[in-house]
Parts: C-alpha cells; sequence; structure tokens
C-alpha cells in the first residue's frame, strides 16, 4: 500500500479528557456513564445572554501537549467564532482558534515504512470546544428523529494538523499511536474514553485533488479508510476519472468511503474574534508548564538503553505505553532488568494483545516473582509462560492467584537433574528405533526420544537440558 | 427618588401598597412600557419585605428591568417573536446584585427588537409611546425602561446600551440615563447584540439614582472575562460640583443635521457649567464622521453570529409539525424575526464573508482603533476632563416617521455610537425642552471615570429644574 505517490496528512481532535471541568464552563467531565443532559449549563447549553470563561486547567494541559510535540508556543493566543448551523452546536458557532494559535511548527518522531525513524512535521496545535453528540433513531440517512445529548459539549478539543509527511496507511496509523502515547505519557488524556480521539485524514495521489475523510475514531479505522482511498483514486485515474477536492465520510461497516460534499458546497464559517474572551498572554506560562512537564517516550527510551542496558526494541516496546513503561520499572528494580525487558516485551504484552487488555491486569510483584523462578531454576520458559497465561486467564478472585499456587497447582515445578536422568535413560531404552535411526545418522531422530523425556516429566524439564543429556547418553553407548 | 422612596418604606409605608399601586398605573397606562409584569414574584418578595425588612442600597425599591436582561423564572424575550415564552433558568449578574442589594423585579419593558432600534418600534410587541407626546416614539431601544421611568411606572430601571440604547431614550424621555465604560458592569445574562459594544446601565429620574444604581452593579464578574474591578465612590464624591473641571466641546458634534433648538439648549448648559466654576473649550474628535459605518458594521457582524443560536431546537418559538433541521430552523428564524433584525443579520452575514471581512470588520476595527484614540486625546492630561455634546441630534420623532427609512433612523445615533466604539462611559441628563419635548445633554467621560461623569452631571442637574418636570399626558 506505500509506493511513492501517496500524500497523507491529519488532523488529530483529542479531548483533553484527563481535565475535571468543560473548556469554557465548570461544568463535570465525569459524563461517559451518565444520562445524556446532565453534565450541562447554561454556558455549555449556550443559553441567550451567558458568556464563555476560559479554563486555564485547559490552556495549561494544551501547552504542555504542544511543547511535548515540540511546537514554538505563540506569545500571544487567542480564540475565534466558527459559525456554522448544527443541532449538536447550541450557539450555532464554534469556539476555536484560527489565527494566533497556541502552538505552530512542531513534529514527532515515528518508525517509518522502510523502519527507519522519521520525522513528521506539525503545522499547528490549537484549542476549542467540542460539540455535543447526535445520536440518530436508526442510520444517519435514514433517520426519522435524532436526538442531541449535550454533555459533551463544551469539553476541550486539541487539533492537532500535521504536514502532508505521510506516505503510507500504515505510517498515518504509526504517527496516531505514537501521538496517543505521547498524550497519555503527559496525563492529560485517556484513549480508552469514547470519542476520546477523532481523526480527519487528507489523502491524495501526486498530481491529484485531495479528498478528506472526516471523523473515524479509532486508528485502525484510519488505515483500513486510507488503504480503501488509495485505491478507489489509483482506480479513478486508471478509468481517467479525476478526483475532485471533497469531504468524504467512512462507512465502517461497509469499510468503505463516500462523498459527502465538494468544494463548491464548502462552507464558509466566517470566523472572527472571539469578542468575549481577551487575548491570553501565554508566553509568561511557559516556565511553569515546562517544569511540570513529565519524561517523554523517546527519552524514556533512551534511558532505559542507557540505565538497565536493555536492548533498543525492547526499550521501543516498553515505552510505547506508559503503563507498559511504569510497569516495566518497577519490575526491573527487584529482577534482572534484561531479562524482565525480554519477559515483559516479548511474552507479556503479546498475551495481553492476543487477549485485548491491558497491563493493569497484571502485577508487578507476580512478574518479579515469575522472573526469580526462572532465573533460580524452579520453572522453565515453558512453565513461566504457562503461568502468565493462568493469570491471566483467570476469572475469579485475583488473590486466588499467585505464580507460586500456579505452578504448585499444576505441577510446574522444574524436574531435578535425577528426576530427568532416569527419564532420559527409559525414554532411550523405549525409542528402540530411534536410536537405530540417530545411529544410522540421522540427527532429527534425537527429537522424538527429547519427547519421550518431556512426556514422562510432564513438561517440568527444560527441553534444551533433555537434548543434552539424550545426546551425551546416545554418544556414550 | 429612591431615597424618599426608602424613606417613605422605612417611615411604615407598605412595599406590597406601592408596588400594587405601580401595577395600577401600568395597568392603566397607554405607553406600552413593559412586555411582562412579574405580578406574583414581586408582591410575593414584597410581602416579605413588608414582615421583615431587610438591609441594602436597595431595600423595597421596585426595579423594571430590560426584556434583554436575563431573569429567573422570569420570561426573557428581548421584545422577539422568536423568544416569545422563552423563561431563563438563571439570572444575569446585575439582577443577582440587585436582589443582594434588597431591590423587587416588577417586570421587563419593551424594546427594539433584540436591542436592534432608535425608537422601540422594532418591537414585536409594538411600539412604546413617549409619555410627553403619545404620537412619539420614547427613543431606543431601552424604549419600554425609559418611558416607564418617566412615567411614574418604575422608580428605576435598567437598559442596555450598545450604541445609544440607554442614553438615547433617556433624551428623548427626559431621564437620566448611564452607559457606563465598557467592562465596568457584568454582561453576564444579558442577551448579546454586539458583544464589543454593550453594557447595562441605570435609566432614573435623578443623577444620584444612577449613582446609587452604580454602586449596586458595576463591579468583577468572573463569568465575564471582559469584566473589571469597580473603583466605586460613585455616590461618596458625587456632591464634588464642577469647579476646575474643563469641559471639552467637540466641534464635530454641531452645526449640520442638529436641531437649532437642541444646539441652544447645549450652549446654554455649557454656560451653566461654566457659571458653576468650570472652564471649557473646544476639541476635535476628527473621526467621527466614520464612527456610524464603522458601528453598523461591527455590531451587525457580532448579532450575525449571536442571534444564530435561535433555531427553536432548544426554546423559543415553534412551528406547527417539523420538517428536516434545515428547513425548520428556517422557517422558525423567517416566522420569528422582524424585518429589522433580518436586515442586520444579513449585512452582517455578509460582511464577516470569506473576501468581505478584510475590507468590512477588520476596517471598521482600525476605525475604531482610531475613534477610540480621539476620545484618548481630547480627555488626555492637559485637554479635557470630560466632553460635553448634544445626546441625540433633535428631540423625539414621530412614530412611523423614520421606520421606513432605516438609514436616517441610524443616523439619529451619530453622537451615541462613537462613545460604544471608543468604550467611555457618558452620561444623557436633561438639558431643556423643544416645543414641549425633553433634551438631552451628553457628558462623556475618561475610561472608567464615571465618577466625574456623574459628579458633573449631579452639579448640573442640581443647578437646573429640567429632571423636576412630569410629563402631562399620563398624570
Amino acid at each position: 500500500m506505500a509506493g511513492g505517490d501517496v500524500i497523507i496528512g491529519l488532523e488529530v481532535h483529542v479531548q483533553l479528557n484527563r481535565l475535571h471541568s468543560k473548556l469554557f464552563c465548570g461544568c463535570s467531565t465525569d459524563y461517559h456513564a451518565s444520562d445524556p443532559n446532565t453534565h450541562t449549563c447554561p454556558v455549555c447549553l449556550g443559553l441567550p445572554g451567558t458568556l464563555p470563561v476560559v479554563n486555564r486547567r485547559a490552556v495549561e494541559y494544551a501547552i504542555r501537549v504542544a511543547l511535548a510535540l515540540n511546537c514554538q508556543i505563540q506569545g500571544e493566543t487567542l480564540f475565534y467564532r466558527k459559525n456554522y448551523y448544527y443541532p449538536d452546536l447550541p450557539k450555532a458557532f464554534q469556539i476555536t482558534q484560527y489565527d494566533f494559535p497556541l502552538g505552530l511548527g512542531g513534529s514527532i518522531l515515528i518508525k517509518g515504512e522502510d523502519g527507519e525513524e522519521k520525522k513528521i512535521r506539525i503545522t499547528r496545535v490549537h484549542m476549542e470546544e467540542d460539540p455535543g453528540r447526535l445520536v440518530h433513531a436508526g442510520t444517519i440517512d435514514r433517520a426519522k428523529y435524532s436526538m442531541v445529548d449535550y454533555n459533551r459539549c463544551g469539553m476541550s478539543l486539541l487539533e492537532v494538523v500535521t504536514e502532508p509527511d505521510l506516505r503510507s496507511p500504515k505510517e498515518a496509523r504509526s504517527f496516531l499511536d505514537k501521538l496517543r502515547n505521547i498524550l497519555e505519557y503527559l496525563d492529560v488524556f485517556d484513549g480508552g474514553l469514547e470519542g476520546a480521539m477523532r481523526i480527519d485524514s487528507n489523502i491524495s495521489l501526486v498530481g491529484g485533488e485531495r479528498a478528506e475523510v472526516k471523523n473515524i475514531s479509532s486508528h485502525k479505522g484510519v488505515e483500513k479508510a486510507l488503504a480503501y482511498e488509495i485505491t478507489r483514486q489509483r482506480s479513478a485515474r486508471r478509468r481517467g476519472v479525476a478526483q475532485v477536492q471533497e469531504t468524504r465520510h467512512y462507512d465502517e461497516l461497509r469499510a468503505i468511503t463516500v462523498s459527502i460534499r465538494t468544494k463548491e458546497e464548502a462552507h464558509d464559517y466566517r470566523y472572527f474574534p472571539e469578542p468575549d474572551l481577551v487575548p491570553m498572554r501565554i508566553a509568561d506560562w511557559v516556565p511553569k508548564v515546562e517544569a511540570e512537564l513529565p519524561e517523554l517516550p523517546d527519552a524514556k527510551r533512551e534511558r532505559f538503553v542507557a540505565e538497565y542496558g536493555i536492548a533498543d526494541d525492547h526499550a521501543r516496546s516498553l515505552t510505547s505505553e506508559i503503563r507498559v513503561a511504569n510497569f516495566y520499572e518497577v519490575v526491573a528494580k527487584r529482577a534482572p532488568p534484561r531479562l524482565a525487558a525480554a519477559w515483559i516485551a516479548d511474552v507479556l504484552k503479546g498475551e495481553l494483545n492476543y487477549r485485548d487488555i491491558t497491563i493493569d491486569k497484571f502485577s508487578p510483584d507476580h512478574m518479579v516473582e515469575i522472573l526469580s523462578m526462572l532465573e533460580g531454576g524452579k520453572i522453565t520458559e515453558k512453565g513461566a509462560v504457562e503461568v502468565i497465561r493462568t493469570i491471566l486467564d483467570h476469572s475469579g478472585d485475583p488473590s486466588e492467584v499467585t505464580p507460586a499456587r500456579v505452578v504448585e497447582a499444576k505441577g510446574l515445578v522444574r524436574a531435578g537433574d535425577d528426576a530427568v536422568k532416569a527419564a532420559v535413560r527409559a525414554a532411550v531404552e523405549e525409542s528402540a528405533q530411534a536410536v537405530a535411526d540417530y545411529r544410522a545418522g540421522n540427527e532429527k531422530a534425537i527429537n522424538f526420544i527429547v519427547g519421550v523425556v518431556m512426556k514422562k516429566t510432564r513438561g517440568r524439564a527444560d527441553p534444551g537440558e533433555a537434548n543434552r543429556l539424550v545426546k551425551e547418553t546416545l554418544d556414550e553407548i | 427618588m429612591i431615597r424618599e422612596l426608602q424613606e417613605g418604606l422605612f417611615a411604615g409605608g407598605s412595599a406590597e401598597e406601592m408596588i400594587n399601586s405601580l401595577f395600577e398605573k401600568i395597568r392603566r397606562s397607554r405607553l406600552n412600557a413593559y412586555n411582562h409584569i412579574a405580578e406574583d414574584q414581586a408582591l410575593e418578595r414584597a410581602r416579605e419585605f413588608d414582615r421583615a425588612p431587610w438591609e441594602g442600597r436597595l431595600a423595597g425599591v421596585p426595579i423594571a428591568i430590560k426584556s434583554s436582561i436575563s431573569t429567573k423564572g422570569i420570561e426573557t424575550n428581548c421584545s422577539s417573536r422568536i423568544l416569545s415564552g422563552y423563561i431563563p433558568p438563571y439570572d444575569a449578574h446585575v439582577i443577582e446584585r440587585l436582589k443582594e442589594e434588597g431591590a423587587i423585579i416588577i417586570g421587563k419593558t419593551n424594546m427594539d427588537e433584540f436591542a436592534m432600534g432608535t425608537s422601540t418600534e422594532t418591537s414585536y410587541f409594538g411600539p412604546t409611546k413617549n409619555p410627553w407626546d403619545l404620537d412619539r416614539v420614547p427613543g431606543g431601544s431601552s424604549g419600554g425602561s425609559a418611558a416607564a421611568v418617566a412615567a411614574g411606572e418604575a422608580p428605576a430601571s435598567l437598559g442596555s446600551d450598545t450604541g445609544g440604547s440607554i442614553r438615547c431614550p433617556a433624551s428623548f424621555c427626559g431621564i437620566v440615563g448611564l452607559k457606563p465604560t465598557y467592562g465596568l458592569v457584568s454582561r453576564y445574562g444579558l442577551v448579546s447584540y454586539a458583544n464589543s459594544l454593550e453594557q447595562i446601565g441605570p435609566l432614573t429620574a435623578n443623577v444620584e439614582d444612577a449613582a446609587l444604581m452604580m454602586e449596586a452593579i458595576s463591579g468583577h464578574d468572573p463569568r465575564d472575562s471582559t469584566s473589571v474591578k469597580s473603583e466605586g465612590g460613585y455616590l461618596s464624591g458625587l456632591y464634588g460640583g464642577v469647579e476646575g473641571l474643563t469641559f471639552g466641546v467637540p466641534e464635530e458634534y454641531f452645526g449640520e443635521g442638529v436641531d437649532p433648538l437642541v444646539e441652544e439648549a447645549v450652549w446654554d448648559a455649557i454656560s451653566k457649567l461654566e457659571e458653576l466654576g468650570a472652564s471649557w473649550k473646544m476639541v476635535s474628535l476628527p473621526h467621527t464622521k466614520y464612527a456610524l459605518a464603522a458601528y453598523y458594521i461591527i455590531a451587525m457582524s457580532e448579532a450575525s453570529s449571536n442571534l444564530a443560536r435561535f433555531d427553536g431546537l432548544r426554546y423559543g418559538l415553534r412551528l406547527g409539525a417539523d420538517q428536516d433541521w434545515h428547513t425548520t430552523f428556517s422557517e422558525i428564524r423567517a416566522a420569528g424575526f422582524g424585518p429589522e433584525v433580518k436586515r442586520r443579520v444579513l449585512l452582517g452575514t455578509y460582511a464577516l464573508s470569506a473576501g468581505y471581512y478584510g475590507r468590512y470588520y477588520l476596517k471598521a476595527l482600525k476605525v475604531r482603533t482610531l475613534i477610540k484614540q480621539d476620545f484618548e486625546r481630547a480627555l488626555s492630561a492637559g485637554g479635557a476632563d470630560l466632553l460635553v455634546t448634544p445626546t441625540m441630534p433633535f428631540p423625539a420623532f414621530k412614530i412611523g416617521e423614520r421606520i421606513e427609512d432605516p438609514l436616517s433612523l441610524y443616523m439619529a445615533d451619530v453622537f451615541t455610537v462613537p462613545i460604544n466604539l471608543a468604550g467611555v462611559p457618558a452620561i444623557s441628563v436633561p438639558c431643556g425642552f423643544a416645543d414641549g419635548l425633553p433634551i438631552g445633554l451628553q457628558i462623556i467621560g475618561r475610561h472608567f471615570d464615571e465618577a466625574a461623569v456623574l459628579r458633573a452631571a449631579e452639579a448640573y442637574e442640581d443647578a437646573t429644574p429640567y429632571h423636576e418636570a412630569v410629563p402631562k399626558e399620563v398624570i
């Protein structure tokens, strides 16, 4: 899906949902489990006569993000009105930024299509308020009526706009993953909440007009929609049909995009400065926000390599999610860091992904215990994997499962040397044909005998060790 | 007025009786000053007061409120069909302040629809009449608030002034009206017409009442980002006189288009101020001629955005069966707004459109800066302390005389809009009569120097009889 002819730029709407109150009023942001229209007030409902007041904490969070994205924070920033009619927009304008946004000219490093580090330029970062949410009775084109929930209305959004530096749907996805990772590091964002991130993608083929695919909420959805667009635009070009500048909607169920409007039908938003708010001299705020800025993924990765002596790939994997990185650091303080890195990055993360659960479901204490048993030779690697899986799959009382109990209950204690040696002797005696084959020069015949050893020890023998002992025994005879 | 009224109340008078007699007068009135009487709420509060009188600068004082200022539980319709029946769930900041000072809200007054007008003729509920001549307009847009005070249907009222909407009706009705410095009074709860220009202010029978009202309503409100802390001291410094003050007389505010009787009354007033120990000199506000154009572009542009929220979805007018979203809100807006509102929304939409924004809106903002600088220069140290001008170029005109000619109506605001563009405070006080119709004197001050404006107005009022005159029509 790559190829040099694809140009992609993204506009990402990020809800600063770790804030406690909305952008221009005091309403609580904790609405996700609440009934519709219960987290509203005259201000976010846009009742006549109400005025917005900027949530200073929201601006600080926004500056934090802009700094983390390497943007230049502007000396003075102001809000504008973007005017359009829609039922989810109770004032019929959205308070947003236009000229004089919060931050300009940043960048993010991603792993590019060729595996090399690649810099994606950020054009701008600006603040705006979230509209409400429409719920249609049926599908959007067939609904008899729609309902509006204004709980979301007035939530703080950040719009992050990239330069057209992305060259494939996969790069777009890794940009989004990296952005989410940074936002979670900054503690301003919880990507697990509904509507936390919404993405508009601009995509064109070199020499062609661009299509904007609007409002996709999952990274996977963006990747699929872009892949579909590339196919669609290429095939149109082959058939000699020119791509027109247009806005398209991604239909998640059918995994296709459909045209909503062309450039000629584009809105004139009549931007003008919001008269109810005054310009903010945010340059003065930067030192305070900078002081609060936590360690970011790239810095943490470099530190992990230097401090724990682990491989860069492991460090990258561990730091790709703040929770995993924090988990690793707890474990690495109490277990051999390199062993811990390998087991968390290569095994635990895979098991979590497979089950689609987060690392919160696994205790660092358990990880330390497993690594210690492994190091002390009490369990085999296979046994360790078994312990991890058993704990993750346990559905009852979590206090019932500890690594020690799993090892005991499942009989995973590594077989002692005598037991393994006895099993090897017995296996060699029982496997006359395999022994003969081995002597005839078929090295692979040894695997059969090792299999018998493993069976006899019910898997508690270390396969490498068993292999060595079988070979020794055969060569002695 | 307010002081006498409170003395009466504390000498054993009944607030309930006083308010009942006001309601009686309003019901008999031919003025159409009120859109809505808050009878139950007002009488309930009056009875409470009579049972256990409370303290406060405005304790027991009945006050009428312009229909563009939100009052919890009392219809606030901006004299528009589209907001008919809209009852706010919250009080404007100024209403909270009035209540804290013990006032009793008695009703909502008529106005030009969404404050768009100079005559109160664009109201959906019909024009308010001038108490001095029922065939004439009371001025606008706070015409109901002014007529009510002039006719004794309320001791004091609140209005809002975007381009003269307090001072014009105060001038036409022969009472006192103050437009405070932009930012001195919180706009929280004032239904926006043109946010960057408007302020809430008092309409009263005399200057002392205006100062009292300002003590109550001014000051910082965290819910309005453009509001600032108040210096106060309006009452304590009120009687300091004008001795030693220099008044500037802007040459651009006299001459062509100004009724000679108005000019004469204003010059008489200047002589009176001189008698009282002040001096005066001519000054120039050279960008005055661009003020009307800049004002209307800014006001209409902001209005086109502010009024977009009225779509009937959450509150306000509903027509019969709903169609799809666009059809429904278009029909509601077509039916709900009057012609002047539509004109301004359309012009404002045009002025903000891509390709025109720089030519109109941005240019108007530049003119605004120049006009502000005009005032700062004229009122700088070594210049004048205050400016005096006519409030309106002529006295109240006849109902229907100008309403078909919007441009001539817009021209009537020529002496009031520059003050809003500059953001400075200005008061209108009665300064004579032209063929039985009141004339208003406008006194303009430096930013946040309401104290000086009120002090000068008080000195002038104290030396002249005009504020004591009462319209015969309504007695």
